[in-house]
């Protein structure tokens, strides 16, 4: 469904991605990893159409993403890191817009709205203004956008920052029901939102991939933590077993949704 | 088309949901009624002193060129301020608000971005003139001015405002700043303003180019009732050329 080859972008002279290469099979969830600054914005923005790459080339569905720009922009439905608000409107206006937007047919435009809207939980904050919103209800806000022209693809930068913990669960949920029936890139810094929603995972570090791999092969031989670690830093994680048993608890504790 | 009435429309709409259209739409009307009032009262004081004089003759006296013209000439400074004020907003706050990411990954064209939020400031524009009608609007009630310079004047204060306009646009999709788009906009009008200042001492061509630069040189022209096809061939190439730009300047943010 995605299929990216030897994607480089360039901000200047500073290359965030260099020539990286990687796909997503139709209906996989794929988790996009690395630290901040790794090029993950810049990969999704580039997946989306936001901005072209300085060379290499994407495709969507078969669709070239610069040729063919307004092909995968139908298909795909897109959550930026902050999501994309108008904080003067109010929830459903804004979904009505985004909508025509995204090039929904006139008479189809309330469907979409209302299915978006349940499909959310936003139901009891439907008629308020996007700025009054917390940010648990902006994410959700944001998602809904992303679905209301029902996309085979669905690109979600990190879409579970800055929540708190309870709130990341009510997302983590929302998507992976949406996972189920459509393509899914995600980008994040939590590792097991990653084991729980996705089946591949795309590990990224100073604008390279260091590893891409199904999720299951990667539990077999070890942690999802161990193997992130290792690809982020280049070298073996120097924990001893005791320090590492140790260390899972105090994980689980401090991230009560791990 | 569809795009871009409904970006029109939305930006239409966050105007008038906040105070700003309602804040400048008064100021401008209040600052127009002081001008109105000012020179009417001032055209009143002339022609009782001298109609009270003996055998002078006051028909040259009249309500165009006392009251509407100066009128217009001061409403074309406002403008020149407020104009900057509403339109910096318009591509700016999408870019730092991040719905410039939603507007690039939704299936449409830049030129009907680009035209649908000219179209939305133009319409705020064109409210706040129409709301100063009513001035000649009373002129006629208890005078006669001359209807056909009314109009050519109005209509030249017209495309001066939607010349500002896609000024202002253009300065907006430069920046992410709201403040530095109002400023370098009123400096480009400002300068348009006083660029043919040199033309005095200029040599014939380039003083002829000077002159036809500026815009307010043409709108003057227009205030005198002089309805010339060149001069709305000026304000049509002007008003085209920076959507023009404001497109470029919008395509090419994103390839940086």
């Amino acid at each position: 469904m995605i299929e990216v080859k030897s994607l480089t972008k360039a901000y200047g002279s500073l290359a965030a991605v260099k020539d990286i290469s990687f796909s997503v099979a139709t209906g996989e969830a794929c988790g996009f990893l690395g630290p901040n600054g790794a090029g993950k914005t810049t990969t999704m923005r580039v997946i989306t159409g936001y901005m072209p790459a300085t060379s290499g080339t994407v495709a969507v569905d078969g669709f070239d993403v610069f040729e063919q720009s307004f092909e995968v922009r139908r298909r795909i439905g897109y959550l930026p890191e902050s999501p994309p608000l108008y904080l003067e409107m109010r929830v459903i206006k804004y979904l009505e817009h985004v909508a025509r937007l995204k090039g929904v047919s006139r008479s189809a435009i309330g469907d979409a709205r209302d299915r978006v809207i349940a499909a959310c939980g936003l139901d009891d904050v439907a008629t308020r203004l996007c700025g009054h919103l917390s940010k648990g209800y902006r994410q959700r806000v944001g998602l809904a956008q992303a679905l209301i022209h029902d996309p085979a693809v669905l690109v979600l930068d990190e879409p579970t920052i800055g929540l708190d913990p309870a709130q990341i669960i009510e997302i983590r949920e929302l998507i992976r029901g949406l996972a189920t029936e459509r393509t899914v890139v995600l980008s994040t810094h939590i590792l097991p939102e990653v084991a729980e929603i996705c089946q591949k995972v795309v590990i990224i570090n100073a604008g390279r991939i260091v590893l891409e791999s199904d999720i299951a092969s990667l539990t077999a031989d070890g942690s999802l933590e161990d193997e992130y670690l290792k690809s982020v830093s280049g070298e073996q994680p120097s924990l001893t077993d005791d320090e590492r048993d140790a260390k899972d608890k105090k994980d689980k504790k401090d991230a009560p949704n791990a | 088309m569809r795009n871009i009435v409904a970006i029109a429309w939305r930006d239409i709409r966050s105007v008038f949901v906040s105070p700003i259209a309602y804040v400048v739409l008064t100021g401008f009307v209040l600052l127009g009624g002081w001008f109105f009032f000012n020179m009417l009262g001032q055209f009143n004081r002339t022609l009782e002193m001298y109609s009270g004089m003996q055998g002078y003759d006051t028909t040259w006296m009249n309500l165009n060129d006392a009251v509407i013209s100066p009128l217009l000439h001061n409403l074309s400074i406002v403008l020149l301020i407020v104009v900057p004020m509403t339109t910096m907003r318009s591509f700016a706050e999408e870019r730092s608000g991040g719905t410039y990411e939603l507007l690039f990954t939704s299936p449409v064209r830049v030129t009907e971005i680009v035209i649908g939020k000219f179209l939305a400031s133009t319409a705020l524009v064109t409210l706040m003139i129409s709301l100063t009608l009513i001035f000649p609007g009373i002129l006629t009630i208890y005078g006669n001015p001359e209807i056909g310079l009314v109009a050519s004047g109005y209509l030249g204060l017209y495309m001066l405002a939607i010349a500002y306009v896609a000024v202002g646009n253009f300065t907006s999709a430069l920046t992410s700043n709201q403040i530095i788009a109002a400023m370098s906009s009123l400096v480009i009008l400002l300068l348009l303003l006083v660029i043919s200042w040199p033309a005095e001492s200029a040599g014939p061509v380039l003083k002829a180019v000077l002159v036809h630069l500026s815009a307010v040189d043409h709108f003057n022209t227009m205030a005198r009732g002089v309805l010339d096809t060149r001069d709305l061939v000026y304000f049509a190439t002007f008003i085209a050329t920076f959507l023009f730009l404001t497109h470029r300047a919008v395509e090419s943010a994103r390839w940086k």
